[in-house]
């Protein structure tokens, strides 16, 4: 082969590549038609969006089914697709997903984009620390502690305010958190109540964390949708409060978060706002 | 934009960028030569030992490396440089930037020690000069000075890569940008303004080392 | 090694002492493993649990291998447009006319001192916030501006100085047989000087699979993406980032090796092209960006003469 086959080849190799990796699509979602419905999670928070293998286990996984099924979907019709929280109003506002079940706080700021519908869970700013740990109460303990979080996060501005000694690392997520934390290496690691429980009940971890129970700040988690579809909302709004009255809102949360002994927080289960 | 200016610290952004380019480069250039003195070492192991480095390093990823200082080197192995994170990841981020551009100034060097003619090596060698001395004496000051070129280039990648350390809480340029992106609209003036800011740290620089390998060339 | 010969075949005493640099080394790279190996284990980083799932193929099939494929993706789509963008501003820079030369130099110089992570940062912070683009498709978008850009800047510099470094005498030639200058850069020269930076550009794919990972801090879903959703899923997230690191290392080792293949076949081509091939390395200005060029075994042969 003579060099000038050799570098047309290598650049039709390279080409080719990347025609044939255009075709394969995003996150494993096959283009919808008209049966399916598309609906956010996290594909990484453990207890709440999770992917396991070729399933998604979690809370928010089991309210987005609950919801769906009173859409009128079966389970077979959901696609699911990874909802990063820097993603989560493009997603919606393009089109791309119906709603997001995804640690989505309800905030005065993102209903400048998106609607919501709830809340279904009110979650609280708290820590995570080992199991054996007794001498970190709550966030005024945290004082010279080594404390965790994930760059740039309010969480970690919210303790700084509190506690300004405390020595904070921080990373680009919490799984690297939750290493270091498990390998005995950082003391806390605060956000969610709801995702530091997720942590605590992974089978991995189970026994070696525990989440302290004494937050600090409310986070309103709503369904997010697109912004002005009062119908879907109500429709929405609906299912949340007949899952509540049901018992389903219980099941999915002890089955789900209570493996490390978690209870929810005050205000729990919370009623849903009405859809403006 | 003026209460962008205002509410965010870019004057100290832009001086940890700094802090961590000049000792990076420190670190890099030392740490470079160190390794390519074993890249042509006359012991097979201390030659696959460089080789190794060098394969190992310069094909990760730096955020990898980045992450790994802090999770693996100082979380699993106990290699903490300060009891305070901020300047622990700091350090770190210096040490990672150093190791992972001592490859390519290992490369350059090496590159350098090729150019020069045989005949040099063999005249050090033919008048009694061991390896060491060969090195010292003969071979390494030319190849820095025939590699001046890429030498400037590997140090103007590690003041752009400096944004990297961003990905352990070192609030450098990158981190203070995405917290100005992710907090306020319309960032263009605030992009223009990390970009011209790299543009004076780097443009001088390479128009020096073009003036500087011209200059310094060794004339053949 | 063809390198300059440095040392003298070793007499006994020498080899003596090589023996003995040859046993502390490895003694040293022994300890540095066995106390890795010891603190992992004693930190818990070693349990079965945290291993086993890379030995299942779920943990590839669901995990690392649309990591693999998300990391390709941005790479090879990166490098034809940076190739694109490196030709069309290469060419700009070479015109007579200082009002296409001019700005194509500014652009050059622009995107060549910008860092990817804030070119990326902002690009994404600009298309989601105005919505170019579907949003799945943003991060992708994202990293594939990035790395086009500031890569396709470094390409046009490669093709300015190798279209400079050529003989005179091929584009004298070219002008003399009735050619226009534009056809003389684009039927002789380029030509030219685009087969003598294939392995450069090789290279450069190394440098765009290792940074289509900074995407990671914009949630496009690369192989570094991927590995920290295994990591959560398993919680193993340090086994996961050493395996990435490892196929990191393994794909861009094999990329290398490409690269130097394609340089020595180059170079075996007889006079014309070892010419040609010698050029680019040694053209005045050098490589742009010593992070960005690679030449792996660069060098080390002497060219044929």
């Amino acid at each position: 082969m003579s060099a000038k086959k050799l570098a047309m080849g290598a650049l039709a190799g390279v080409l080719m590549l990347s025609l044939a990796a255009c075709g394969s699509g995003t996150t494993g979602s096959t283009s919808g038609s008209g049966d399916t419905i598309k609906i956010g999670i996290k594909f990484d928070q453990p207890g709440l969006g999770l992917k396991q293998g070729d399933t998604y286990t979690g809370m928010d996984v089991d309210v987005a089914k609950y919801v769906a099924d009173k859409l009128g979907y079966s389970e077979s019709q959901i696609e699911w697709t990874q909802a990063p929280s820097g993603q989560r109003e493009s997603l919606i506002e393009n089109g791309q997903v119906t709603y997001i079940v995804g640690t989505y706080s309800i905030t005065d700021k993102r209903k400048e984009k998106v609607s919501f519908a709830g809340p279904y869970f009110i979650a609280g700013q708290d820590l995570l620390v080992r199991a054996d740990d007794t001498s970190i109460t709550g966030v005024d303990a945290l004082s010279g502690k080594k404390l965790c979080s994930v760059t740039g996060s309010t969480s970690a501005q919210n303790v700084k305010d509190k506690v300004p000694d405390v020595n904070l690392q921080e990373f680009g997520t919490y799984s690297e958190c939750v290493a270091a934390l498990a390998a005995g290496s950082i003391d806390a690691l605060t956000t969610d109540d709801t995702i530091l429980a997720g942590y605590a009940a992974q089978e991995q971890y189970k026994g070696k964390l525990k989440v302290v129970g004494n937050t600090f700040s409310t986070e309103n988690y709503g369904i997010g949708l697109k912004k002005g579809d009062t119908e879907l909302c109500t429709k929405i709004t609906t299912a949340i409060t007949e899952m509540i009255s049901d018992g389903s809102w219980q099941t999915f949360v002890t089955n789900n978060l209570g493996p490390a002994g978690f209870t929810p927080g005050a205000g729990n289960p919370p009623t849903p706002a009405a859809c403006s | 934009m003026g209460e962008i200016l205002a509410n965010y610290d870019f004057v100290g952004a832009f001086w940890l960028t700094i802090q961590l380019s000049v000792l990076g480069t420190i670190g890099s250039l030392l740490l470079g030569t160190i390794v390519a003195v074993l890249r042509v070492a006359p012991v097979p192991v201390l030659r696959a030992m460089g080789t190794g480095y060098v394969n190992t390093i310069r094909n990760t990823p730096l955020t990898l490396l980045m992450v790994f200082s802090i999770l693996g080197l100082t979380y699993i192995l106990g290699l903490q440089i300060s009891d305070n994170a901020k300047t622990n990841a700091f350090w770190w981020a210096v040490i990672m930037l150093s190791l992972y551009h001592a490859t390519y100034v290992c490369e350059a060097l090496r590159s350098g020690v090729n150019t020069i003619p045989p005949g040099q090596a063999e005249a050090a060698r033919s008048i009694g000069l061991t390896f060491g001395q060969s090195l010292r004496e003969v071979l390494l000051p030319q190849a820095f000075r025939g590699s001046i070129a890429p030498l400037g280039s590997a140090i103007i990648a590690l003041i752009k890569n400096s944004t990297v350390a961003a990905m352990i809480g070192v609030t450098e340029a990158a981190g203070l940008m995405s917290e100005v992106v992710e907090n306020e609209t319309g960032t263009l003036g605030v992009f223009f303004i990390f970009a011209v800011g790299f543009l004076i740290m780097t443009f001088p620089l390479g128009v020096a080392v073009t003036w500087m390998s011209e200059r310094l060339a060794v004339k053949r | 090694m063809s390198a300059p010969a440095l040392f003298d075949a070793p007499g006994p005493k020498t080899r003596a002492l090589y023996n003995v640099f040859t046993v502390v080394a490895l003694a040293v790279v022994a300890v540095i493993g066995y106390v890795v190996i010891t603190k992992m284990g004693e930190k818990g980083q070693l349990a079965p649990y945290m291993w086993e799932p890379f030995l299942t193929p779920v943990a590839w099939v669901e995990y690392l291998i649309p990591g693999l494929l998300g990391t390709l993706r941005a790479a090879a789509t990166a490098i034809v447009l940076a190739l694109v963008f490196g030709l069309l501003f290469g060419m700009g820079r070479l015109s007579r006319s200082p009002f296409i030369r001019i700005p194509c130099g500014l652009v050059v110089e622009f995107f060549r001192a910008v860092p990817v992570l804030i070119m990326v940062i902002f690009a994404f912070g600009v298309y989601s916030g105005l919505q170019l683009f579907g949003s799945a498709l943003n991060p992708f978008i994202a990293v594939v501006t990035a790395l086009t850009l500031y890569n396709g800047s470094l390409i046009a510099e490669l093709v300015r100085s190798g279209v400079n470094a050529l003989p005179k005498g091929q584009s004298e030639a070219g002008l003399s047989i009735g050619l226009t200058r534009g056809q003389t850069l684009r039927q002789i020269q380029l030509p030219q000087a685009l087969t003598a930076m294939l392995p450069a550009l090789i290279g450069q794919t190394v440098v765009i699979l290792k940074d289509s990972a900074l995407g990671y801090s914009i949630t496009y879903l690369d192989l570094l993406n991927w590995s920290k959703t295994l990591g959560s899923a398993y919680g193993n997230t340090i086994p996961a980032y050493i395996v990435a690191a490892g196929l990191f290392i393994t794909l861009n080792y094999l990329l290398t090796r490409l690269a130097s293949l394609v340089e020595h076949r180059l170079r075996s081509r007889g006079r014309t092209a070892g010419a040609v091939t010698q050029a680019i390395p040694a053209a005045p200005l050098g490589p742009p960006e010593g992070e960005e060029i690679l030449h792996p075994h660069g060098h080390q042969e002497e060219p044929p003469r």
